[in-house]
């Protein structure tokens, strides 16, 4: 990347391969996880994605008008950024990736331009998300407005209290959102009744989906459209400190999608440290928590072979966290292999740890973080670094959403 | 051959499969049900087993697997109760059930207990064919199990061929783009396309109409395009209302034929 010494943009097409042991296969695994495992009833779709999705976002046109909305309406490249104090108080050198200056508030919508161009180009009319935080919600519904597209998002009736503001703003965006009221009704069962939404409107309806988890090809195209955050460190690595990659990158888990991009292009070279920081809630040795790989073990969720909490039967354990993006049983299948291969490592922060990481950046840097990207913040407490290595935080969103839960845990301490 | 492929190559038209969650309304339960409903003339049953997250049902399907859950039911629970039965019952009995608890209880346990508790077949709608074809299909073979497989409206000519080729039991034939129990008005010029489409390619084995057979006349015009019909949501419904168990049943089946 030392080409791009001098210049402002990255000169770079998007969607690199993934690096070569690292992509997906032609049966849509990564190493034993993955795959497509669906019902007939959304096999058609799934196999129509399958057969197009190369060929339209390899193309020309599509990679215009992605590179075009990502600048332009989006507003990338997100800055990367030195935070000076936050440095100070860890003994190394702290960079945070800001995807929080987003347009919409989160990396979200790196995702959700590049699919309603997808969904556009297959000529569908209706678009359908589930949404935890209301962030990919928020993303979706955005770009729906943008595109002129009829959007329903499905979201658990849990997070709809917690995340008032974004159920209000896609409201006003025009989606009409509509409360999963099974199991915990939080990610899990709004992703759920996505699919069940799908299955009864195969024939005009797109689903976009918001994380690098469900059925092949849908990892592979989130990851592939979240990409281009690694992309950017490389080159404003570069031209801040003339080095194109950090020692460590650090991202919250929740299905994955955040990590998998700050990840993506950082995969084939083992100098990187890759840390994925998952929703631990109350704590890995309680019932109430969201931390897949500490707490899961193999199994089948949303259409994907991948690690998942259950109990003994094998029957999906509703999960606990105070982050609605966090708060999901399961783990996108690139990250169950990275994970089983040792390639990335995995822990966790609890709700106290991401709050108390959460309040130190606003303090210090005047940054309020999403109460996702603050379980990343909270894994600078527990790493030792040395005083030169290079550490990326990847912010994968603002904290407007979450201002009553910051307000009410304060005034709860005092 | 098992009951259930002596039973297709016996009768051949108007074959009545009913479909109830296991362990719904009570955990015991299973048992009388099944007696019940092969005393009432029911040709096949098909047993679904609960899962937390029952992506393909509707909603009351999705709230008897709940209430299952609740009640205690599980894979080793059921495989128990049937092979307590099995010596008092002919009717053959399918499984149906989504992949994470059998991955969880172990595949080729499952279908060895399976064929020790007479199960005839099973019905596993999220294995994708293909790796039906890689892992699954020997253990089906080795353990006397038929594979029945899920077409829709939306499956191509080709794909149904190719389930026709794997299947050793019947083609379940999906009425509408739907969840199970969706009250959906259906076109029903492009249904009866579907069903022709489907008539037309001569499959080897025979085919059953399921999704949204609730009554008698829905049941007969599904046997008017294929061998049969099943019957799911309409009957845990009648499950659901007060009164004694198999007075249920037998009305309900007698509402049918
Ligand atoms: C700001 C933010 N970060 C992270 C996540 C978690 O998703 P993922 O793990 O796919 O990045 C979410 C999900 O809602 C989010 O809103």
């Amino acid at each position: 990347m030392n080409e791009n010494n001098n210049n402002a943009q990255p000169q770079h097409p998007p969607f690199r391969g993934m690096g070569g042991n690292w992509g997906v296969d032609s049966n849509g695994y990564y190493g034993e996880f993955g795959g497509a495992f669906i019902p007939e009833m959304l096999q058609p779709n799934v196999d129509a994605l399958k057969a197009c999705y190369k060929e339209i976002i390899n193309s020309y046109e599509f990679k215009q008008e992605f590179i075009d909305l990502l600048k332009n309406y989006v507003g990338r490249p997100s800055p990367l950024y030195f935070a000076k104090r936050l440095s100070e108080r860890y003994g190394a050198k702290i960079y945070l990736k800001r995807e929080d200056l987003n347009h919409t508030g989160s990396h979200k919508v790196n995702n959700t331009i590049g699919q309603i161009l997808l969904a556009k180009k297959m000529g569908k009319s209706r678009i359908i998300a589930e949404t935890g935080a209301g962030q990919h919600g928020v993303a979706t519904a955005t770009v729906c407005a943008l595109m002129n597209l009829e959007c329903v998002v499905y979201m658990g009736a849990t997070d709809i209290e917690r995340q008032m503001p974004n159920v209000k703003r896609m409201e006003m965006l025009g989606a009409k959102v509509v409360p999963a009221e099974s199991g915990n009704k939080t990610l899990k069962d709004a992703t759920n009744e996505a699919l069940r939404d799908w299955i009864n409107n195969p024939e005009d309806t797109y689903y976009l989906i918001g994380s690098v988890v469900g059925p092949h090809p849908y990892p592979e195209i989130v990851a592939k459209f979240q990409s281009v955050v690694s992309e950017e460190i490389g080159w404003q690595l570069d031209e801040q400190i003339g080095r194109t990659a950090p020692d460590y990158i650090i991202a919250c888990v929740g299905g994955g999608s955040n990590a998998a991009g700050v990840f993506y292009h950082y995969l084939d070279d083992t100098n990187v440290k890759l840390i994925g920081v998952e929703a631990s809630g109350m704590g890995i040795h309680t019932n109430e928590t969201a931390a897949s790989m500490a707490c899961g073990d193999v199994g089948f969720i949303h259409g994907s072979k991948t690690l998942l909490m259950q109990d003994d039967d094998g029957q999906i354990t509703e999960p606990y966290s105070i982050s609605a993006g966090l708060d999901y049983p399961g783990i996108g299948p690139l990250h169950s292999h990275l994970f089983k291969t040792g390639r990335a490592t995995y822990i966790d922060a609890t709700d106290r740890e991401a709050l108390d990481a959460a309040y130190l950046l606003t303090k210090i840097e005047g940054i309020i973080p999403a109460l996702e990207s603050a379980h990343a913040l909270a894994a600078l407490e527990k790493i030792q670094f040395k005083p030169n290595d290079v550490v990326v935080v990847n912010i994968s969103g603002r904290g407007d959403k979450d201002m009553d839960t910051y307000i009410n845990e304060l005034e709860k301490s005092q | 051959m098992n009951r259930l492929q002596q039973k297709l190559n016996d009768k051949k038209e108007n074959l009545l499969t009913i479909y109830f969650t296991a362990g719904y309304p009570e955990l015991n339960d299973t048992g009388t049900i099944v007696k019940e409903l092969e005393a009432a003339g029911t040709d096949i049953i098909e047993i679904g087993m609960p899962f937390s997250d029952p992506v393909a049902d509707g909603p009351t399907i999705q709230a008897s697997s709940l209430k299952a859950l609740h009640n205690g039911m599980s894979i080793k629970v059921l495989l128990e109760q049937l092979k307590a039965i099995k010596s008092e019952v002919n009717i053959p009995i399918l499984l149906m059930g989504y992949i994470n608890p059998i991955w969880k209880y172990g595949v080729e346990k499952f279908m060895a207990d399976c064929e020790a508790a007479g199960v005839s077949g099973l019905i596993l709608p999220d294995i994708p064919l293909d790796e039906f074809k890689t892992d699954y299909e020997v253990l089906y073979k080795k353990h006397h199990l038929s594979s029945v497989f899920l077409v829709t409206p939306q499956t191509s000519d080709e794909r149904i061929c190719a389930y026709d080729e794997a299947c050793t039991g019947f083609i379940y034939m999906v009425s509408s783009a739907s969840t199970t129990g969706a009250n959906k008005t259906v076109d029903t010029e492009k249904q009866v396309a579907y069903y022709n489409r489907v008539k037309s390619l001569n499959l080897k084995n025979p085919t059953q109409i399921g999704f949204n057979i609730k009554d008698k006349a829905s049941f007969e015009r599904a046997c008017r395009y294929a061998n049969g019909g099943i019957i799911g949501s309409a009957f845990i419904k009648k499950l659901s209302e007060e009164g004694d168990l198999k007075v249920k049943v037998r009305e309900f089946v007698a509402g049918i034929q």
